[in-house]
């Protein structure tokens, strides 16, 4: 038999409504309150080996203390599974459920909950653990059990999970290959008739939303400010001295210009994939004018050049990826008291 | 216009003295089709080989894939050679089906890719499905970059209408016909049914980024209207476009996936009113210029209520496919996009460099950033090395006993953006 822990609430746990909100964690041997519920469910696979009680002000309050006796529990009890909840529209409950369930994860025990879709606990647990699809109020429970126990029973006996819609979980936001049993093709023309037609459809591919940037403010005095390049456009010494790939580049590198008045041919190489790359060997001044620059601090218009060129390859680079590099140079140039940045694209 | 392609199943192709197809079995003089080639003094050597599906055998940096075709009367891929460009679309074209001309020799840039004949990468191509006549083709020392690509795609080409050419005589085909009327007959023909147009983009961004119209490079062209029938007798190929996994092969513009599924419908659920042909260059004016002239096509022109989108690369081109879109649902144009993914190797990035919320119905042809482990292969065809350069690829992929560990970017047509593909993606 495997050995699953139980979390629920005061109310949940029977030991009485918001006036126990304060209730410190308990362990209760076997199934209390709404784990009894639970049990039919997982008959001949697991036993509810214990249930968690703990009231949802005092969870809240306690994050830490709470954390350190879920995991004291799990310890001394190893279960195959944690369930907790289901908190169905209840907001610290349900944040209760998810960090219960985070705290799992961290020991490497498999946890779950059910909260409803509006539930905030969602969108901040919902990347830790599989979140159930459940009602809204207490009376979602009927159908709860049978969602949550199922799905229980899956995860128990190491069979297969299906896609979020098929079981019933949010999507936890990783985007997973599979092949399909029609071409796009074939995919895209059914779509496009029921689009037509008025009929349903379901996009493969959900819109995103991206975090904008601010700009810095301008430069007010562009004779006395430092000015570095950066690019995107996979421009390295030649040779490649650090295997910078030719498309989803993982990291960048600052390269050292010296005292040169312009990017020497021959010197430098380019190793982008997204672009024709033949003019910008031939002078890779074209990706980065650092010609121009240099012109321009000799004429005093610019106050000095940041002698290393901040590199990466800009193509098929992910969203993360970039968003990640993009901070990390952004930290570079400010600690090297740069004042702008002339980032060239490709 | 009415094309009639006559289809010959090819069961198997040998290497032997004379050209000879019997029996769906194709043998190739192999030295004399060397000889053809080489009449190209650019080229310094030409190896030939088969692989055939099933093999231990992998064939990297594969450049382009070509179906062998002929016409019985005119020239196949017009433009592409001479000073004369012909006109085609009508009459007879031969085509061997279940072979290919797949083109390798020493890298050009960096969008060749691996097609593995058996094992896990042979699932994401569909070319590991073909007997695929490779042509090792080494360029003379002496020619530039944009030489030496010109040189593989005009070889491939014409091996392939050479190849093709054996079949001329041959009884045993299956007869299929595109018939493609003028507009206003396309339009009056199916009075209640919605009218729908394939846009239908294109590279156009220099060395290994480029699409040729009639042999003419895409970028010196606007978007023009085309038809299925041009399209079958290769008025549209290939310049070795994109990262290998996204690009559109000869073999892809030949074998148009969605011009073949929207036939399918036409007449019962839609009317297959018109196709453009977009290219997709580099720089934002450009862009707007060919957005604007996208949408008085499919708007003005062919007045469409409907509108399918297929795509090439990625990044800057997103904004291509973005803007069209945004623009084609402004005026009440109904469309649907097929696109590939960039999500991460883990899945957890946003997928795509732009979206605007006008693309509401989009099919993913997968994410490109997912990796694969292909085990090595007995007979390597092509340059293993040059997987450290590929798109997809790097210097770790290459490990010691041959195997790749690469991005599934580096398998050719694995996530083709024209839709000929059943990979897709799904959040989990």
């Amino acid at each position: 038999m495997k050995k699953v822990l139980f979390y629920t609430n005061q109310f949940f746990g029977q030991i009485g409504g918001e006036s126990e909100a304060y209730f410190k964690p308990q362990i209760y041997e076997g199934a209390r309150g709404a784990a009894n519920s639970f049990v039919p469910q997982l008959r001949e696979i697991a036993e509810i080996s214990a249930t968690i009680v703990c009231g949802d002000n005092f969870y809240a309050e306690n994050m830490e203390t709470c954390q350190t006796f879920v995991k004291e529990q799990i310890r001394s009890i190893k279960p195959d599974l944690i369930i907790a909840g289901p908190a169905f529209n209840a907001g610290r409950f349900g944040i209760a459920c998810g960090d219960v369930c985070k705290t799992a994860k961290s020991l490497g025990v498999e946890a779950i909950t059910g909260l409803y879709e509006e539930n905030p606990a969602v969108e901040m647990f919902r990347k830790e653990c599989y979140i159930l699809k459940v009602g809204k109020s207490a009376a979602g429970i009927r159908k709860a059990v049978p969602l949550m126990g199922g799905f229980a029973k899956k995860l128990l006996t190491g069979q297969r999970i299906g896609f979020p819609d098929e079981e019933q979980y949010y999507p936890r936001g990783q985007r997973v290959n599979y092949f399909s049993s029609s071409l796009g093709s074939e995919r895209a023309v059914e779509m496009l008739i029921a689009k037509i037609k008025g009929l349903p459809f379901e996009t493969e591919l959900p819109i995103s939303s991206y975090q904008r940037v601010e700009p810095a403010k301008p430069i007010k005095d562009l004779s006395k400010a430092k000015i570095a390049f950066c690019t995107s456009g996979g421009i390295v010494p030649v040779g490649n001295p650090d295997h910078l790939v030719s498309a989803a580049a993982k990291f960048w590198k600052a390269y050292p210009v010296g005292e040169a008045s312009r990017l020497v041919s021959g010197e430098w190489e380019c190793v982008h994939a997204g672009y024709d790359p033949v003019y910008i060997n031939e002078d890779p001044n074209r990706v980065v004018p650092y010609d121009a620059l240099y012109r321009m601090q000799q004429e005093a218009k610019v106050g000095s050049i940041h002698p290393f060129l901040v590199t990466t390859t800009g193509n098929s680079t992910s969203v993360l990826d970039a968003t990640r590099m993009g901070n990390e140079i952004a930290e570079y140039l400010s600690a090297a008291a740069v004042d702008g940045v002339i980032l060239t694209s490709t | 216009m009415e094309l009639e392609l006559r289809n010959i199943r090819i069961n198997d192709v040998i290497l032997g003295k004379q050209n000879r197809l019997f029996e769906g079995v194709l043998t190739l003089d192999a030295e004399a089709l060397r000889a053809h080639l080489m009449e190209d003094d650019r080229i310094a050597s030409i190896r030939i080989d088969v692989a055939k599906p099933g093999e231990s055998c992998r064939i990297v940096p594969v450049k382009d894939v070509i179906e062998p075709r002929v016409k019985e009367e005119g020239e196949i891929f017009p433009g592409s050679f001479g000073s004369d460009v012909p006109e085609v679309g009508s009459g007879i074209t031969y085509v061997l089906k279940g072979c290919a001309v797949v083109t390798t020799g020493p890298i050009v840039g960096f969008q060749e890719g691996v097609i593995d004949m058996s094992g896990p990468g042979a699932q994401y191509s569909m070319f590991s499905n073909l007997i695929n006549i490779v042509l090792h083709i080494e360029k003379r020392s002496d020619l530039d970059p944009h030489e030496h690509e010109k040189t593989v795609r005009l070889a491939g080409l014409k091996a392939a209408s050479w190849i093709a050419a054996i079949g001329r005589d041959y009884a045993d085909y299956e007869a299929e016909t595109i018939s493609w009327p003028s507009l206003e007959e396309r339009a009056s023909q199916y009075p209640g049914l919605p009218k729908v147009v394939y846009v239908c983009n294109c590279m156009a961004q220099g060395l290994l980024h480029d699409t040729y119209y009639y042999g003419r490079d895409a970028k010196l062209i606007s978007p023009v209207t085309i038809s299925p029938n041009e399209y079958a007798d290769g008025a549209v190929v290939s310049g070795n476009c994109v990262s290998p996994g996204s690009k559109t092969t000869t073999y892809h513009h030949l074998n148009n996936a969605v011009i073949r599924s929207l036939l399918a419908r036409d007449g019962k659920e839609l009317n297959f009113i018109g196709i453009v042909l977009v290219p997709l260059m580099v720089t934002l004016k450009e862009k707007y210029r060919n957005i604007m002239i996208t949408t008085r096509l499919v708007c003005d022109e062919l007045n469409a209520d409907a509108s399918l989108i297929s795509q090439e690369g990625f990044g800057n081109p997103t904004t291509d496919l973005m803007r069209i879109c945004h623009n084609l649902e402004k005026r009440n144009v109904k469309t649907v996009i097929i696109t590939n993914e960039d999500a991460g190797i883990d899945g957890m990035s946003e997928p795509l460099p732009d979206m605007l919320p006008e693309a509401n119905a989009i099919v993913s042809t997968g994410n490109s950033n997912a990796t694969i482990l292909l085990p090595p292969m007995e007979r390597v065809l092509g340059h293993l090395s040059d997987v450290k350069s590929v798109t997809g690829g790097s210097v770790e992929s290459i490990k010691e006993d041959g195997s790749l560990l690469m991005e599934i970017h580096g398998i050719m047509g694995s996530h083709n953006l024209q839709g000929n593909t059943y990979l897709t993606a799904k959040t989990l």
